[in-house]
């Protein structure tokens, strides 16, 4: 490297001139590349150029070079939703007027319903009620593939419940009901005697003598709204006591907590966030999970 | 760059194939007639299938999911009839090969029926190999241009139309025909078109031997699948050789008395050719072995599309087109001799045909264990597929269990699962189906969004059907953990039934 006029040494065996380059004894012969081969890397070169001057590529401070072509993944997402849109338009804005009680005699808008709804259902009710809609009883967040309804079953009562939420500030028109809480009324002893009605009602275990003196407190305290027979009031969001469902727990501690202290089940209006179209897609979903309720012809 | 003497890269030396006339060449046109006959007409026929599915005989719809072959519709679930097609076809490219060598490069396939459909035009517009050699040799002058762009334009029209014919199998072709004219058609359509024009053009026009020597795997591959008993084109050189170009008195001298070394005067000694090897003079005397058949006419090299010489074995190259089998036999007939010099031979003949006892028959070669194996397989593939095509069920259903959760308490203290049910109906008409279960314990099924247990699915589609399994809260089903049961599904129409084996979960033991 020292003299650059001087010319490179050649292999003996092959005659092949070396790049001059020796690692114990062993040479490396300076073969050149394939000119086709040369042509295509300065090819991609040269390419790879004008493709970064076309293209969004170089890293500024806080963006990149945006590309002489104007191209963007993001718009093009933004372009393919909108075509979507556009597609369905005829039938979003059809969901969003149509009188639901007769969604299910509109197949194609059902199907389309449905499965919009699961969408939409995933992206914003899972988070409580669970992907599956399994709810959670610890929680009290209900179980919507059951065929026990706090507010209403038919499609129509569950697209209010969607739409205007329960025991909320927001919406005026919220689903609202509020369960005293019996701690401050009934003795502890009165309490454990009304648990264990309550318990009689729907057949399980319980303390037959205690029962007894419970049912005289639950028809003055608690017949309001649960009903004499204690089978509940949807119009009131009073569960069903008879049944084999309980909402946050059927156990004797689960019951005497929820009677001393009540209980305060809170959801989200979504009507203005999600629109008509969504709000009627969703109910048309929880509809046909498992539990929809007919509507009743008046 | 270097001063380095040979270049690394050897230009591609030009071939000019004579024109030649004979058994395989007539079989060869007549191949390649069938072979672009059904390539270029096949997306035009119809079949009528029913007013709701197309009419195409054959057709690849990607947008829907299916393949249409005449009578038979497969949907992707059915994939591996696909899978078996091409098994089938390697067994069958195996088979060929070990028994009758590269006939597939040779006869079949589309890189030497296009050439050979090329060199075709070319021949008719530019003439025959001598005329082109002196084209290809000459300056630039107008008639050079006019032949060529003639040439090249007719190239490009059946270029365009070989990538024209590939995108009519995957769509309605008299439409697309239409659209693809008026530039309505979709422009994956037109850039299909586009690389297929150019590959057939570039392939067949320019490229030719140098895609089967260079690019294609297949002769490496073969050359492993061959063995001595495989038939190839060869030249029988203990036959022809001393070659040499024959006088009169010479050749009647040297078939007369082929044992003995004979003397001839130095006036009629063979010429030198302008190939080959010289005539064998040594030591000064005026010694000369007899003459052997081949009269190095170059005929065999000539004709060859592939430029080599058969007579130097044989070779990663040869496509065994049998070409240059056509041309010395033609040459054989001229001068008096029995065909075959350069013919259909296997290796493990030569030492017989050394010996001068006839060749084996070709039935010998053919049927041996290894061809007979793969025929075996390739027919076991073959009746397989034949009866799963006539066994599938005419109805597919899929049951998907809905675990998420495992079970749900209904208010009277039932337990219920649900089920994601698949019905697909492959007829081209709505079909109503029937739905019911069988079990040990008493279970109940009902459908959502009905009160039967009947649903329709509509012509052609795949319905998703939610199915309710419902065990009372007294069965012992409600307790147990598991309860198999099976699920079975009923044709109304065609009273045909297929079920689905699946598990119920009761409340368990948890």
């Amino acid at each position: 490297m020292a003299d650059e006029t001087k010319k490179k040494p050649v292999d003996e065996i092959t005659g092949v001139e070396t790049t001059g380059h020796t690692w114990d004894g062993i040479e490396e012969l300076n073969n050149p590349l394939p000119r086709w081969w040369l042509w295509t890397f300065y090819g991609t070169v040269v390419w790879g150029l004008i493709y970064t001057i076309l293209f969004p590529a170089w890293p500024l401070v806080s963006s990149a070079t945006s590309g002489l072509l104007g191209y963007s993944t993001r718009a093009e997402v933004a372009e393919e939703i909108a075509a979507v849109e556009t597609a369905n338009q005829a039938l979003v804005s059809e969901l969003a007027t149509i009188e639901l009680a007769s969604l299910s005699q509109n197949e194609p808008l059902e199907r389309f319903a449905v499965s919009a709804g699961a969408s939409v259902f995933a992206n914003n009710c899972s988070q409580c009620h669970g992907s599956g809609a399994a709810g959670a009883q610890a929680a009290g967040y209900p179980n919507l593939l059951d065929d026990d309804w706090l507010w209403g079953g038919t499609i129509d009562e569950i697209a209010y419940t969607v739409r205007h939420g329960i025991r909320n500030e927001t919406d005026p028109d919220a689903r609202w009901s509020e369960m005293p809480a019996f701690g401050d009324i009934l003795s502890t002893e009165e309490i454990g005697q009304v648990v264990a009605y309550v318990q009689s009602l729907s057949g399980g275990d319980h303390d037959a003598a205690l029962a007894e003196a419970g049912a005289t407190i639950f028809l003055d305290q608690c017949s309001a709204c649960h009903g004499e027979d204690g089978t509940g009031m949807t119009d009131l969001g009073a569960p069903n006591l008879t049944d084999a469902i309980w909402l946050y727990g059927g156990s004797e501690e689960r019951l005497t907590e929820t009677i001393t202290y009540s209980r305060f089940g809170v959801m989200p209006p979504w009507g203005e966030r999600l629109g008509d179209a969504q709000v009627n897609a969703v109910a048309a979903y929880v509809h046909q999970l498992g539990g929809g309720e007919e509507t009743v012809a008046e | 760059m270097t001063d380095q003497d040979t270049p690394l890269y050897a230009p591609r030396e030009p071939i000019f194939p004579r024109r030649v006339t004979g058994w395989f060449r007539t079989f060869k046109w007549w191949i390649m007639a069938v072979t672009l006959g059904i390539y270029y007409l096949t997306p035009w026929i119809r079949w009528d299938r029913g007013p709701n599915l197309p009419d195409q005989a054959v057709l690849v719809d990607l947008a829907n999911r299916r393949f249409y072959f005449f009578w038979i519709e497969i949907w992707p679930h059915e994939f591996y009839f696909v899978a078996g097609l091409l098994i089938m076809a390697g067994l069958g490219l195996f088979l060929f090969t070990s028994a009758l060598g590269r006939v597939w490069c040779g006869y079949t396939c589309p890189q030497t029926v296009w050439t050979d459909l090329f060199i075709l035009v070319e021949r008719w517009i530019e003439g025959d190999r001598n005329a082109r050699i002196r084209l290809h040799r000459q300056e630039m002058d107008g008639r050079k241009i006019r032949l060529r762009a003639t040439k090249y334009l007719v190239w490009l029209l059946i270029a365009i139309a070989t990538g024209g014919a590939w995108v009519f199998y995957f769509t309605d072709a008299p439409q697309l025909a239409v659209d693809l004219v008026t530039f309505d058609a979709h422009p994956v359509a037109y850039a299909t078109i586009g690389i297929l024009t150019a590959t057939t053009f570039i392939f067949g026009g320019f490229m030719r031997e140098q895609v089967c020597i260079y690019m294609c795997p297949w002769p490496r591959i073969q050359g492993a699948m061959m063995d001595s008993d495989t038939l190839t084109v060869g030249y029988r050189d203990w036959r022809g050789e001393p070659r040499g170009k024959h006088r009169k008195g010479a050749r009647a001298a040297a078939t007369a008395q082929a044992a003995t070394a004979y003397a001839v005067p130095e006036e009629d000694l063979p010429e030198g050719p302008d190939h080959g090897r010289p005539i064998s003079t040594h030591g000064g005397t005026a010694e000369v072995q007899p003459l052997g058949d081949c009269i190095d006419c170059m005929a065999c090299v000539n004709v060859c599309p592939m430029g080599i010489d058969i007579r130097d074995g044989q070779q990663m190259e040869c496509i065994t087109c049998a070409l240059c089998i056509d041309a010395c036999d033609d040459v054989m007939a001229k001068i008096g001799k029995p065909r075959g010099l350069i013919d259909y031979l296997a290796l493990s003949d030569e030492p017989r045909e050394r010996a001068g006892n006839a060749p084996r028959p070709i039935w010998h070669h053919v049927l041996r264990p290894r061809t007979i194996l793969y025929t075996a397989i390739y027919a076991l593939i073959g009746i397989g597929l034949v009866v799963a095509l006539f066994v599938r069920q005419p109805i597919d259903m899929t049951v998907s269990p809905v675990r998420n959760p495992t079970y749900v308490t209904l208010s009277d203290g039932s337990v219920r699962n649900i089920y994601d049910v698949r019905l697909r109906n492959m007829a081209g008409e709505d079909k109503p189906f029937h739905l019911s279960l069988v079990s040990d314990e008493i279970l109940r099924i009902d459908l959502e969004g009905t009160a039967e247990r009947n649903v329709v699915v509509p012509a052609n589609e795949t319905l998703l059907q939610r199915v309710y399994v419902t065990a009372r809260a007294q069965d012992p089903a409600a307790e147990m953990d598991r309860v198999e049961f099976r699920f079975w599904v009923e044709d109304l129409t065609s009273q045909d039934r297929a079920f689905v084996d699946t598990v119920f979960n009761g409340r368990g033991t948890e």
